[in-house]
């Protein structure tokens, strides 16, 4: 609770007359109470600092020196954009580019309950940008039907929370339509499920699932799990033209919260790529989307504390996966963290620790470890303990490296 | 080959085996006349179609599609005008003059209760609120018709429902501050309330799933009105919005609720916007209750801003409900949503801030009614003034004990996902309590009750 909150008497005045605020403007969002807020002493948990952290591009030279970038694109100018406005852009261009390409689902005609879509409606008409009924299987096979027929549907899906009534229509017919066609030669590439994913601070049981775990066990689907805006940009122009159907997650917790330099132009990034974020000798933590930046904060701590080397990398493109990216780097540091806000059992952890031990099993020199959400639900007021935080990771750190 | 083996199978078994009955004095003497009917075609010269799917259609030799668009509306009910007068006096309203006070009263704190917590959202006191303005009457006026006993099961958006049936200020509280008092034990986001002693199932933010299990509910509340007949005979109750209606499981929950006859009523709440999107975004027929008439339930659309005719239309399906043993009722209660669809949601992104001004000046269920008991010299601004002020004293007394209140009990993190903790939860229990234990200057772990000891209580119980 900040200082500033009036006091029950203010707000008993407020009762009496409600037409004037007890703030000079109510804004939209205005404040939110943040459960997950770490406690007044705390020197690890509460050290993310999105304005500071090295895994953002806070300046354009920095953006530019990305070797994944096309010679053009890094020859070009960047600005300063937030995540959400990022994933706007890739879908402007791609609308500006493809008229195949369609964008609907719920509530996106008036920007989307995240601002994705702001001013499409406007700028490319309501035939190609619109909203649609309340019905996720209705919306997503929808998309299907239209990528099945040449188009290149993007569709959005409100919360990943809210993607399982159109779990049948992925699983059994987005997925599995190319294999079934056989010589007939349907599919429906160019297919994008969008949807917002992860904890928020205050997100409860329908606003915080991270449910990718579940889409990476089935063949035909590709997973994709952005980090920043620069990675959002290109990993989603790369979605819409790729031919296979594309589960896009964005990390909500980053729409507002990851600024940094963006390249105008269009680019697309590798969809089979992971990426090392940071390289060191003793450890490799594996990642994707907002627990980088937790793993960022406690890499910084456990090397001050311990001395120790820490390889970060971002899986980016969680199923199908780069499994030579990880391989290499464990097979240099020996050991391994893997560290995703999902619970732990059958989760993206579980198999990129099987790959491990059946690839590197002589290199390793520790167990693979797993800082992972529990086997529970995320109860509004326990985001805090179940979430992997600072604290955890450093902790794993800690032990792997002393094991 | 296989299909067909698979479904005469099934009805051989059905035939050889005697039908079960669950009350041999009971049982129900079932005779729809789709059952009797032959599924043959029918002859040349019949007058009406036989085929299985569609008994009792003439058969015509002009082509007319069926065009809804040029049909009338369905009519809206309502038992007293804007002005607050009653259209047909011999009727009246059915209410005796204490209960339309309470009523009244209810509505008002409703209001209140919304106007301070929308505030208090926006003040970072808490993380989320929903408010009920435009539709405290479908909410009170239904609840206020049902019997206490019957099972509802609700949206998000009936707050007042819950203040109807006894849900306390403080429960509300409690469960807005999420604090250890909080029925939900502070895992549910703000105004997901539930309430086992009202007979209300815990809110989930999801939409439309609510539906079929209140087909379910109502499925399994027949059977036991079957069982039990020195019981009085209950019924469930679905809230929904016009949105969530455009899900799957509506369709299948009214489909299914046909086909079984379950005495539940639907309710839906057509307030005209899902988030951002206007109905003419949502459907193209007729509202919601175009839709009853395809599933083959009696159906019925209400002026919402009526509590009158919120009451008299509940209290009429109710009855239907629960003839012959049971069938779905559908009602469209029909209401404009004045405030945004939550904190999250700032509306005038999307509508113009003089559609809504328009809207509270023309129509709202808490003045209308205020303007019938007035005309009944029941009400005056001097008993305005002084419900207010009492209301505000009691809301903010709650709320204030509420928000100082601990936070739930750690161990409330792993337990009630299965019914005992499994060893993979005990090691997770034991990984956080050795965490919480080696780094206490990271976690604020006074804030909740018991501290630490909860979680030791958990590994101890699961060794057990």
């Amino acid at each position: 609770m900040t200082p500033k909150t009036p006091s029950i008497r203010a707000l008993s005045r407020y009762l009496l007359h409600p037409q004037s605020s007890l703030h000079s403007r109510c804004q939209y969002r205005a404040q939110s109470k943040q459960y997950s807020s770490a406690a007044p002493g705390a020197r690890l948990n509460g050290t993310v600092d999105y304005d500071t952290t090295s895994l953002l591009h806070h300046t354009s030279r920095s953006t530019l020196s990305n070797p994944e970038l096309p010679p053009d694109v890094r020859k070009g100018q960047t600005k300063r954009i937030n995540f959400y406005t990022a994933v706007n852009e890739a879908l402007r261009h791609a609308l500006q580019t493809d008229e195949r390409v369609l964008v609907f689902g719920e509530d996106i005609q008036f920007g989307g309950v995240f601002r994705c879509t702001m001013n499409l409606a406007t700028d490319f008409g309501t035939e190609r940008v619109f909203n649609t009924p309340l019905s996720e299987q209705g919306l997503v096979g929808f998309a299907i039907g239209a990528a099945s027929e040449g188009m290149r549907p993007i569709a959005e899906v409100q919360f990943a929370d809210y993607v399982f009534p159109a779990f049948d229509q992925l699983v059994n017919e987005a997925a599995k339509l190319r294999y079934r066609a056989g010589k007939t030669g349907v599919h429906c590439g160019g297919l994008v499920v969008r949807m917002p994913t992860g904890v928020v601070g205050h997100g409860a049981l329908y606003h915080s699932q991270s449910p990718e775990s579940l889409f990476t066990h089935i063949p035909g689907l590709r997973v994709i799990i952005p980090r920043s805006p620069v990675q959002a940009k290109g990993l989603l122009l790369s979605a819409i033209s790729t031919n296979d159907p594309v589960i896009f997650m964005e990390p909500k917790v980053l729409y507002r919260a990851a600024v940094e330099q963006v390249p105008i132009d269009a680019y697309r990034l590798p969809l089979d790529k992971a990426e090392i974020l940071k390289s060191g000798k003793d450890v490799t933590i594996i990642s994707y989307g907002t627990p980088l930046y937790t793993c960022s904060a406690a890499i910084a701590a456990a090397e001050k504390d311990f001395g120790c080397s820490v390889e970060l990398i971002d899986l980016r493109t969680i199923y199908p996966w780069d499994r030579e990216t990880v391989l290499e780097s464990v097979k240099k540091t020996g050991r391994a963290i893997v560290v995703h806000e999902s619970m732990m059992n059958a989760g993206v952890g579980a198999e990129v620790a099987a790959t491990i031990q059946e690839r590197a099993f002589l290199r390793l020199e520790a167990p693979v470890k797993r800082v992972t959400g529990w086997a529970t639900h995320t109860g509004l007021v326990f985001e805090k303990f179940i979430i992997p935080d600072v604290t955890r990771v450093y902790d794993a750190i800690k032990k792997t490296v002393n094991y | 080959m296989t299909l067909r083996y698979g479904a005469r199978r099934i009805r051989c078994r059905g035939f050889w085996t005697t039908p079960t009955c669950l009350n041999a004095s009971q049982t129900p003497k079932v005779t729809v006349p789709w059952q009797r009917c032959r599924s043959v075609a029918s002859t040349p010269n019949a007058e009406r179609v036989l085929f299985p799917g569609a008994l009792n259609s003439k058969f015509t030799n002009t082509i007319e599609f069926l065009r809804p668009t040029t049909k009338d509306a369905i009519p809206t009910y309502r038992v007293m005008d804007q002005y607050g007068k009653v259209i047909d006096k011999e009727i009246g309203t059915e209410t005796e003059d204490e209960e339309a006070l309470s009523l009244y009263r209810n509505m008002v704190c409703l209001s209140m209760m919304d106007v301070l917590m929308f505030e208090a959202q926006r003040q970072g006191r808490l993380s989320f609120y929903m408010v009920s303005a435009g539709e405290e009457g479908i909410a009170i006026g239904s609840a206020s018709a049902l019997s206490p006993s019957d099972v509802i099961f609700c949206q998000y958006r009936e707050t007042g429902v819950y203040m109807q049936r006894g849900f306390t200020l403080d429960q509300f509280m409690n469960q807005l501050f999420s604090n250890s008092k909080d029925l939900g034990l502070g895992r549910n986001m703000p105004v997901h309330y539930g309430s086992s002693d009202l007979n209300i199932h815990t809110i989930s933010s999801t939409l439309a799933t609510q539906i079929p299990h209140a087909a379910g509910a109502a499925y399994a509340l027949k059977l036991q009105n079957m069982q039990q007949p020195d019981i009085p005979p209950r019924i469930a109750v679905c809230y929904f919005g016009e949105g969530a209606a455009s899900e799957g499981d509506f369709h299948a929950a009214l489909n299914i609720a046909a086909t079984r006859q379950v005495p539940c009523i639907f309710i839906c709440r057509n307030n005209g916007y899902a988030i951002s999107t206007p109905t003419s975004d949502q459907y193209r027929g007729d509202g919601i209750a175009s839709r009853g008439a395809g599933y083959g339930i009696d159906t019925l659309r209400v002026d919402g801003n009526d509590i009158f005719a919120v009451r008299r239309a509940t209290k009429e399906a109710r009855r239907l409900a629960l003839e012959n043993g049971g069938k779905p009722v559908l009602i469209e209660m029909m209401a404009y949503r004045v405030g945004h669809h939550s904190t999250s949601d700032d509306s005038f992104a999307y509508r113009q801030r003089v559609e809504v001004e328009d809207w509270k000046r023309r129509d709202n269920p808490i003045t209308r009614l205020r303007k019938w008991l007035e005309g009944r010299r029941l009400w005056d601004e001097g008993k305005e003034r002084e419900l207010r002020s009492r209301l505000r004293k009691e809301i903010l007394l709650a709320f204030d004990k509420a928000e100082k209140g601990k936070k739930p009990a750690i161990k409330h993190v792993f337990d009630g996902v299965w019914e005992e903790l499994t060893e993979e939860q005990r090691w997770h229990v034991e990984e956080l309590r050795d965490i919480l234990e080696r780094y206490p200057k990271e976690y604020d772990i006074d804030a909740h009750e018991e501290g630490l000891d909860s979680l030791r209580e958990l590994e101890k119980g699961g060794r057990r």
